[in-house]
Parts: C-alpha cells; structure tokens; sequence
C-alpha cells in the first residue's frame, strides 16, 4: 500500500511525465490549444495507458520472459498498443457513441503517442508487480492530464496576450511549458521509490 | 538527374527541418541534449533507422496493402529499433545507459512515421534514401545545437563524457545548472524556435 501511494503520488507530481521526463510532448503542444480537446485527450489517455500497461505486463511476464524472448520486446509492445488502441476504438462506437464522440477523434493520435510506450517498457524495467504497473500507469497518464490541462488552461489565456511574432505558437508554448516544470521541480526530491 | 537529390538532402537540413521547422519528435530534443555526445549519438540512431525504414518502406511499396500499412511501417521501424538499440548496448554500453528508454522510444518519434507515410511509400528508393539522410542530418545538428548550448551552460563543459576537453572556464565558473535540467530544456528550445523563426522569416523562406 505503502508503495502504491508513492507511485501515485511520484508519477502525478514528483515525476511528472511530460514536465519532468518528457514523455508525450507532441500531444502535449498539439492538443493543448483548446480546453474542450485536452479534456478529451486526457480521458483517452487515462483509458488507453491503464490497459495497455495491464496488456504490456501480462504479454511481458508471461510470454516473453518464460520463452527468453526479450528482443522482441519493441516490437510486440508497440504491436500491442496499436492493436488495443484499435480494439477500443471498435468496441467504444458499438457500445457508448456518446463516448466515442468525445474520445474518437483522439485514440489513433495515441498509438504513437510516446508516453504510453514509455509507461509499458518502464513498468517492466522497474520490475513492478501487476497491480503496481496499472496503478503506475494510471498515475503517469493523470500526470499527463494534469499537465495538458494547466497548460490548455493557460494557452486559452494567451490568445489574448500580445506575443512578439517570432514567438508565436510552439516557441512560446514550450517557453510556458518551461515555466510550469520549474514549478514542479519544487516537488523534487520530496519522494523517491 | 543529381540535382532533385541534392535538394531533398538540403530541404531535410533547411527549410524542412524536423526540429525546427516541422516541430515533430520533440521527446528526445528535450530529454537526451543535457551533453553533446548523448544528442550526437541520439542522432546518429534516429537518422540510421530513419534512412533504413526509408529504403526498406519505398522498395515494399508496391507490396503493403493500403488499409494495413501503418501496422506494417510500424513493424518495420520497430525492427530496426531493435538492432540499433543491440548494437548500442553491445559497442556503446555508456551512451546505452545514458539514452535509456529514449532508444526503444525511436519507435514512436513522429519524425520516422511520419516520413514512411508522407514520403517514402509514394517516392522510388533512391529518392526516399536521400529524404532519409537529409532530415537524419537535419536532426542530427538540431540535437547536436541543442545539447552543445546545455552542455556549455549548464555544466560549463564540453564533450565530457569523452576523454576530450572537460571544464571550458576554469575553477571560478559557476554553471547554469537550470539549462542541464528540464525547465532549461522546454525555454531553450522555445527561444531557439523563436530565433528560426525570425531568421527564416528575414530570408523569406516560405
């Protein structure tokens, strides 16, 4: 338990995936535009990381490693996250259309989204268990959402902002960015695993 | 006839630059340029794969079915990923350290599949060959900027995981450790994204 609390509370704050370990950060710029798109990234995020580490680790420790197969470590995970990503898109606009009107447009930007490969080749590096590698994966994605959803928030403000030209659009998002992550750097150290 | 390759290889350099002017791939910019020697060999693994899916891509092109053909670049790409990512850990196990999950990573930079599918599945090899060493090169320098100015900032040294030169300001400089961490990384890209910009927009390049 113990443990899970600080895996939560690292992956969220202390490490925070995309102002910290730069993981995702092509999502992180493009969809940030407007607050309406990141809530809907975010969700597919959270969706797609949690069954994918679940995926990821279940393939890794029962597969892969009994037969020795750890080359091919690249080449399934990425196969596995497309196919999920795939899958959930085929079963979310037969059961809920509400909900794949929300998420649709956002789940084939995941697959090569970096954060999600990331979360399942290092939940197998660290060596966790099963229930820490989803609760890892869960923490990393709502540290994800987290991020995108402060700088969704700020760039809807920046609309209005008088920006010199040269600066406009992804240099002054990656200039916030910068900021926000010297702020969650007053986080470091506070936690370690 | 030599002409259209020598443009391909200058418009992956300039005007087509993947860091600079397409902003795509931004993981690693960020994460692996703390010291120039990282940044140069992140890039020389991204460019080998680039170059390699490129060629291999543009010669199946004929042969992949179009509904199926992002599962099939991907297998590809991640193929050779996966030798690139073997031969760093058995000849450069220090740089294999220093890059760490950013390696099996190469697979989802935008950069490669975003080449497979724009580029190389609709041009012949030879040309898909050239696309892949000019923005390998363009991205190689774009790493190698990056991390030369964190590296000289942020540590006061240069190439110092080489046996080469180390401290460049001797015992009294105090290094900008921000620039060797995160945030430095996110405000130095911005700012030098904003320079591009203004550059490209004096020389008029569309």
């Amino acid at each position: 338990m113990e443990k899970l609390l600080s895996i939560i509370f690292i992956y969220i704050l202390v490490d925070n995936f995309v102002l910290q370990r730069f993981f995702g950060i092509c999502p992180f710029v493009g969809v940030s535009r407007k607050m309406e798109t990141a809530v809907g990234m975010s969700m597919a995020v959270v969706f797609v990381m949690a069954l994918a580490t679940l995926a990821t680790w279940l393939v890794y420790t029962y597969v892969l490693d009994p037969l020795g197969l750890h080359y091919l470590q690249i080449v399934a995970f990425i196969l596995i996250i497309a196919a999920l990503v795939q899958l959930v898109e085929t079963v979310l606009r037969k059961i809920s259309p509400t909900l794949y009107q929300g998420l649709g447009i956002f789940l084939p930007l995941i697959t090569t989204n970096c954060a999600v490969l990331a979360v399942a080749l290092l939940a197998v590096q660290e060596e966790f268990t099963l229930v820490e590698a989803v609760v890892f994966g869960i923490a990393a994605a709502i540290g994800f959402s987290l991020a995108l959803l402060i700088m969704a928030g700020i760039r809807e403000r920046l609309e209005f902002a008088k920006i010199p030209r040269p600066l406009q659009g992804t240099a002054i998002t990656l200039i916030t960015a910068g900021i926000l992550s010297l702020a969650f750097m007053g986080f470091k150290g506070m936690l370690s695993l | 006839m030599n002409n259209i390759y020598l443009r391909d290889i200058f418009r992956g350099i300039v005007t087509d630059n993947p860091t600079f002017r397409l902003v795509l791939g931004m993981c690693p910019v960020l994460a692996i340029t703390t010291f120039m020697i990282n940044g140069l060999g992140m890039g020389v693994a991204t460019a080998a794969v680039l170059i390699c899916s490129n060629v291999v891509i543009s010669s199946l092109r004929r042969f992949i079915p179009e509904q199926v053909r992002i599962p099939c670049f991907i297998v590809i790409i991640a193929s050779f990923v996966t030798i690139i990512e073997m031969l760093l850990k058995a000849f450069q196990p220090n740089l294999y350290e220093a890059l760490g999950v950013f390696i099996p990573l190469i697979v989802v930079n935008c950069i490669i599949l975003g080449r497979a599918e724009a580029f190389a599945s609709k041009q012949p090899v030879l040309r898909s060959l050239f696309d892949g060493i000019g923005i390998g090169l363009g991205f190689t320098i774009a790493l190698l900027i990056i991390s030369t100015l964190r590296e000289v900032i942020g540590s006061g040294t240069i190439l110092a995981e080489t046996a080469a030169v180390t401290q460049l300001f001797g015992p009294n400089f105090e290094p900008m450790r921000l620039f060797a961490l995160p945030p430095g990384a996110f405000i130095l890209l911005g700012l030098l994204l904003g320079g591009m910009n203004f550059i490209f927009k004096r020389l008029n390049v569309k």
